[in-house]
């Protein structure tokens, strides 16, 4: 299955949770907000939120800025 | 809290029920690193700081320094922006996702912007923005126009405090238009702070002898030469226009008035 991450598209053999795509991504532990099809999905939900093919996925976090 | 209390006469000042003694309120954008941009913070006195939220780099840097490690959330009142929107959408979304990056904290600085070249706001989709937020529990401070009708209604709407832009937004030109500033400050029930093109320490001091609640300021400590001297200048003028606004300047006058008795004099 494919997602789009941040804008670039991103295949998976299974179907991750947000938790999951976090820890492949060495952000675990990291101060990041999650949103998945333009809706926020809260830290509480993502070791039971799991995605779906075409799912459109933006990890934020933080930086300098007025 | 900073001897900012001291100053006889004066308070702290408030929005959305949160108190803060100091009116200076700083930006974390364009310094050269993190040190730096800690140093000209701690500088600057500021209690509210701003940041942006942005996609997080993946793959590689995944163990770049955080904004959030230099410019600590348990010290500041951090306070996200939506700068780089250009939609109430994006700024609405944006504001969601500092929410949960901040574990629900829900003081915002909503600016919606109108084109690349000006920055200049886009009241529009600014105040469609600032409904749907302020539906949504967000407390919001936002960036607008000098219009001071614009501003009253975004007051209506709910907004926490009212921003209009001295100039635009890193151009340093400082307040350009302080004759409608002075109008929004009159009308205004909320905080009214100058937010955007502040260019050095006398224009930050203007806006404060002119009432402002305070002033939101980046580029004018981030690019100056020496940012953390500029961020020390910055903090003393808005003591010090804060000061002059409280003691109530004296008249101007067409002639003289001598300072010194006529009575006495040796020449005559």
């Amino acid at each position: 299955m494919q997602i789009q991450l941040n804008g670039d598209p991103r295949a998976f053999e299974a179907e991750p949770t947000i938790s999951e795509l976090i820890a492949s991504l060495g952000l675990t532990g990291r101060r990041i907000a999650v949103e998945v099809n333009e809706e926020i999905v809260p830290r509480s939900q993502h070791d039971e939120t799991r995605l779906a093919d075409g799912d459109r996925v933006e990890i934020v976090h933080a930086i300098g800025g007025g | 809290m900073s001897e900012r209390m001291d100053i006889p006469g004066d308070q702290p000042w408030h929005v959305a029920g949160r108190e803060f003694a100091s009116r200076l309120l700083v930006g974390t954008g364009k310094y050269k690193d993190l040190d730096e941009t800690a140093a000209a913070i701690e500088a600057s006195g500021a209690e509210i700081v701003t940041f942006a939220v942005r996609r997080t780099n993946l793959g590689q840097n995944a163990d770049e320094p955080n904004l959030l490690d230099a410019v600590s959330p348990e010290r500041y009142t951090l306070l996200p922006n939506t700068a780089g929107c250009y939609t109430a959408k994006d700024a609405v979304r944006t504001c969601k996702l500092a929410r949960e990056l901040l574990d629900g904290h829900n003081l915002v600085k909503l600016e919606v912007l109108g084109d690349d070249n000006t920055l200049y706001p886009n009241v529009v989709e600014t105040l469609k923005a600032a409904e749907e937020l302020v539906r949504d529990g967000f407390d919001v401070m936002v960036y607008t126009s000098d219009d001071p009708i614009v501003a009253k209604e975004l007051e209506k709407i709910g907004c926490s405090a009212v921003m209009p832009l001295g100039s635009l937004i890193g151009s340093g030109h400082g307040l350009l238009n302080p004759a409608s500033l002075a109008i929004i400050l009159e009308n205004a029930n909320v905080p009214v702070l100058v937010d955007a093109g502040i260019g050095t320490a006398s224009d930050a001091a203007l806006a404060m002898e002119m009432g402002c609640a305070g002033v939101l300021m980046n580029s004018a400590i981030a690019h100056a030469r020496q940012p953390v001297l500029m961020a020390r200048a910055m903090r003393k003028a808005i003591e010090a226009g804060r000061e002059a606004f409280l003691a109530e300047r004296m008249p101007r006058r067409q002639r003289a008035e001598a300072s010194s008795p006529m009575a006495g004099r040796i020449n005559r």
